[in-house]
């Protein structure tokens, strides 16, 4: 209800676009050769038309949702109901190594058994996106099953993992590698959420896992909008309600990357992205200016 | 019968009496002792910030001049506790700033402190002189700044290991010109670089300075300088430990160290080359504790740092130490009281280095006054553990993680049930314990009989049900805080012994088997309990009450139930 009254504002919003600014080309309109925006907040207020913002949003088909397949929209949501795995949640998947017993029910909030997209799409996402398959050095990790940890498991403070996660290598043939770490808290906000939360990149092996997480994590927050008029908050329903949004693109998911510079989420593959990624903002697609050609441009001159 | 004392005397009498207990202990004495102890309470410390409320402190003691804070669970080192959970500082600042315009030091541990909390201390207090912030976060160097510049007596801020926005080291230089009185600085959790210029006049200025952490942005080449304006330093935290080898450094920083006559504890050494160590050798023989837990430097290199330390009493060092290394430390080191070894690589699989359960044996061997013990490792023995139990039975704080969950003792394919019984049976005055390994419901049966003065427990991965936790809150007399995850514990137990839980600081639970019906029930039946359920999928009510609640923070208190509780926090209301 409340967010078809969202979607239904923001149309009304882009009624008043200028075709000819919504032309998709590289650099911001109006200007001849791209500019890059300050990354303060990432966002642009030199006030273009926010209709405008929104069509190239789109148009661009920047929408997180298109980024996470390769654009081929297709959407495969772990968040359909049931007592699952939920790494929003900071419920990490068991490492599956024997004498751990890999399914062992815990207190009924985390399962072994229900992978969904989580476990399977994992192991064949990883090798083609990392350029640098640093899980082929050591030979007893073949496959990112492997990596998965328990959430807070070893007891180490995030100070000190934050520290050795920026340890020079100290071999070769590490240098490509991670050494050490295996964990990566960013922060990620969301407009409009009282507060935010923290994910650790390296639970995840792809956008699409990456994805659901924060659908899970942020999903109360959308409907808890619904929630006060009496609607549960926990159905099937709200949740989609959020991919909806975001498959809608009424929310585009952001990083801050090293350079200070705010990138749509999606455009490089995932190591890079993880290699860079400082700190994520789920932000309405209308202040997502200019976002779309600038990554197109940051991507290739990486490249 | 007639007071055979005027209050006057009563006071001075107290005002040798500091200790939180013996404080608290004279207070229910009788009225008249309690009025003069609470006008003449100086210092405070309030383990859990919602156990009691800002007002209630200030009602009863006007005067304080001292604050200690703690906010989250323990846990919440480890990324158990979401964010926004809770911790914020500020309604107590706010109330002090009113209360207090006297308050001289604030330690703050777990809590959130935004920059507008730091801003209204550097305004509120006029002589404020201690600011500690240990793991806390929400604020950035802006807050810093605050505080650098209108706190005209700071004599200590020390950030260590809090999470600060940094967005640069320009906040160093609101310290005015006429700030001279620091007397510790730490600064090792900053990201950002600060102003060498003027770190350098604010150490040159300070001639009281004895504590001096830097971050790791500070280059080791400009080590010297510093040193050579606070000779007098006592601990010193060094920046990235590493330069291209020139012996005009070299030489210049060991000259420094050996100016510093005073030094006793060292700390830093991030990205530390082997080739600079020796440069702190003139230090050594005074150094009582080491923090080398940041060096990612290998044994050998190790080994020739610290059997330098003959009057090493702490020693923080990774796994790269490796047994050998440690077996040249229980040789070297009589002296050594606590150890803590870190995992280099706590993420992989298979161990990268040849730290076993011998090299702490060794220790447990050769060092007599060991008593403090954090150990992560990848295999243990039951038959160890009974060793360091015997050896140590002065242990008073034991933490063993073995890496991998439920792990065996790998020589007899058993539980570590009997390696911990013996701990806890030989070492009488154990107040601290973390359990790892395979562990069944024996090993708690052995702390509930013999651990009559733990007082923190940490259990992870273990037992078998319900028997478990009822051993250990019906045995512990001296429980104050227990923290369970991903334990089969469920309501039984909790409910059999929900009084004990009114004795205790806080318990948490997370991912076991306590039913949210059971929280609901514990919540009507105890008044003076807040019994947190925290659950980010949604309302625990809108399940099954037998469902198992996500995470479960119970703890006492005299405030009631909190008001700045997250959307995925719920309390659990006491029925009238």
């Amino acid at each position: 209800m409340e967010s078809s009254e969202k979607l239904t504002s923001d149309s009304e919003g882009s009624n008043g676009l200028n075709l000819k600014a919504t032309e998709l080309r590289l650099g911001l309109p109006g200007s001849e050769s791209p500019e890059r925006i300050d990354s303060v907040g990432g966002l642009d207020k030199n006030g273009y038309p926010l209709g405008v913002l929104k069509n190239l949003v789109s148009g661009a088909k920047r929408g997180f949702s298109d980024a996470i397949d390769g654009g081929s929209g297709k959407w495969v949501f772990s968040g359909s109901g049931g007592s699952e795995t939920d790494l929003a949640k900071g419920g990490g998947l068991f490492s599956p190594r024997g004498g751990n017993g890999g399914g062992k029910h815990l207190g009924g909030s985390e399962s072994n058994n229900q992978h969904s997209s989580l476990g399977t799409p994992a192991k064949n996402d990883v090798v083609p996106q990392s350029p640098k398959p640093m899980h082929e050095k050591k030979p007893q990790i073949s496959a990112p099953a492997a990596k998965a940890q328990v959430v807070g498991w070893p007891p180490i403070r995030s100070f000190r993992k934050n520290s050795m996660a920026s340890n020079l290598p100290k071999n070769d043939e590490d240098a490509e590698g991670k050494l050490g770490s295996g964990c990566l808290y960013v922060k990620v906000s969301m407009d409009g959420a009282p507060y935010l939360r923290k994910v650790d990149l390296k639970l995840y092996c792809t956008y699409l896992e990456l994805s659901s997480a924060l659908e899970k994590m942020f999903s109360c927050f959308t409907i808890g909008q619904c929630g006060s008029n009496g609607v549960p908050i926990r159905d099937g329903l709200s949740e989609s309600r959020l991919m909806d949004l975001l498959h809608g693109s009424e929310y585009v998911l952001t990083y801050e990357d090293k350079d200070g510079d705010w990138m749509l989420v999606g455009d490089v593959p995932w190591e890079m992205f993880t290699d860079s990624c400082k700190r994520m903002r789920i932000m309405k697609s209308s202040e997502a200016i200019g976002l779309a050609p600038r990554a197109m441009e940051k991507c290739k001159s990486r490249n | 019968m007639a007071y055979s004392f005027p209050e006057e005397v009563l006071e001075h009498v107290f005002s040798f009496i500091h200790t939180d207990k013996d404080r608290n202990a004279i207070s229910v004495v009788c009225k008249s002792w309690y009025e003069v102890e609470r006008w003449s309470r100086r210092r405070i410390f309030i383990g859990n910030c919602y156990a009691v409320s800002p007002g209630i402190v200030i009602r009863r003691f006007p005067e304080l001049r001292s604050v200690a804070l703690k906010g989250k669970p323990h846990f919440a080192d480890f990324n158990l506790v979401p964010e926004g959970w809770g911790g914020n500082v500020y309604p107590w600042i706010a109330a002090m700033a009113m209360a207090y315009p006297m308050l001289e030091e604030l330690r703050l541990k777990r809590m959130v402190v935004t920059d507008e909390s730091l801003e209204l201390i550097s305004r509120s207090f006029k002589n404020f002189k201690v600011l500690v912030l240990s793991s806390c976060e929400g604020f950035s160097t802006d807050g810093l700044a605050a505080i650098a510049a209108n706190c005209r007596n700071l004599r200590e801020l020390d950030l260590r290991e809090s999470e600060v926005d940094d967005f640069s080291g320009h906040w160093l230089t609101h310290f005015p010109d006429s700030c001279t009185s620091l007397v510790s600085l730490n600064i090792s959790c900053l990201a950002s670089e600060v102003s060498f210029s003027a770190l350098e006049r604010l150490v040159g200025r300070c001639p009281s300075l004895r504590t001096l952490r830097l971050n790791r942005a500070v280059p080791l080449d400009r080590l010297p300088n510093l040193l050579r304006r606070a000779p007098q330093l006592v601990e010193l935290g060094t920046g990235a430990y590493s330069a291209e080898h020139r012996p005009e450094v070299f030489s210049s920083l060991a000259g420094a160290f050996a100016n510093c006559k005073e030094l006793k504890s060292l700390s830093g050494f991030w990205d530390v080359v082997p080739d600079y160590l020796p440069a702190v050798y003139p230090a050594c023989s005074g150094i009582t504790s080491l923090n080398l837990s940041y060096a990612t430097i290998q044994s050998p290199d190790l080994i020739k740092l610290v059997t330098q330390c003959q009057n090493l009493q702490r020693l923080w060092v990774l796994d790269y130490i490796e047994d050998g290394g440690l077996d040249a430390l229980a040789a070297s080191c009589k002296d050594l009281q606590e150890l803590r070894v870190f995992p280099s690589e706590p993420y992989d699989m298979e161990g990268n280095v040849a730290l076993t359960e011998q090299g702490l044996v060794s220790v447990s061997e050769g060092c007599p006054k060991l008593h403090s013990v954090l150990y992560f490792c990848r295999q243990m023995t039951n038959a160890a553990l009974v060793s360091i139990a015997k050896n140590r039975p002065n242990m008073t704080r034991f933490r063993l993680c073995i890496i991998e969950p439920r792990t065996r003792d790998y020589q007899t394919l058993e539980p570590l049930d009997v390696g911990f019984g013996a701990i806890v049976e030989h070492c009488k005055e154990l107040q601290r314990l973390s359990l790892s390994g395979l562990l069944t419901d024996r090993v708690f049966e052995y702390i509930g009989t013999h651990a009559k003065k733990l007082e923190m427990l940490s259990v992870a991965f273990a037992g078998d049900g319900d028997l478990g936790l009822h051993h250990v809150l019906s045995g512990c007399e001296s429980l104050r805080k227990l923290e369970i995850r991903d334990c089969p514990f469920g309501d039984k137990a909790l409910l059999a012994n929900a009084a004990k839980l009114e004795t205790m600081r806080s318990l948490w639970m997370s991912s076991c088997s306590v039913s949210f019906g059971a929280c609901k029930l514990l919540g009507q039946k105890m008044p003076r309990l807040n019994v947190e359920v925290m659950d980010e999928g949604g309302r625990p009510d809108s399940r099954p009450e037998s469902c198992s609640v996500e995470k479960l923070y119970i703890y006492r208190s005299v405030a009631g139930p909190r008001s700045d509780m997250p959307r995925f926090v719920w309390t659990m209301k006491t029925l009238s």
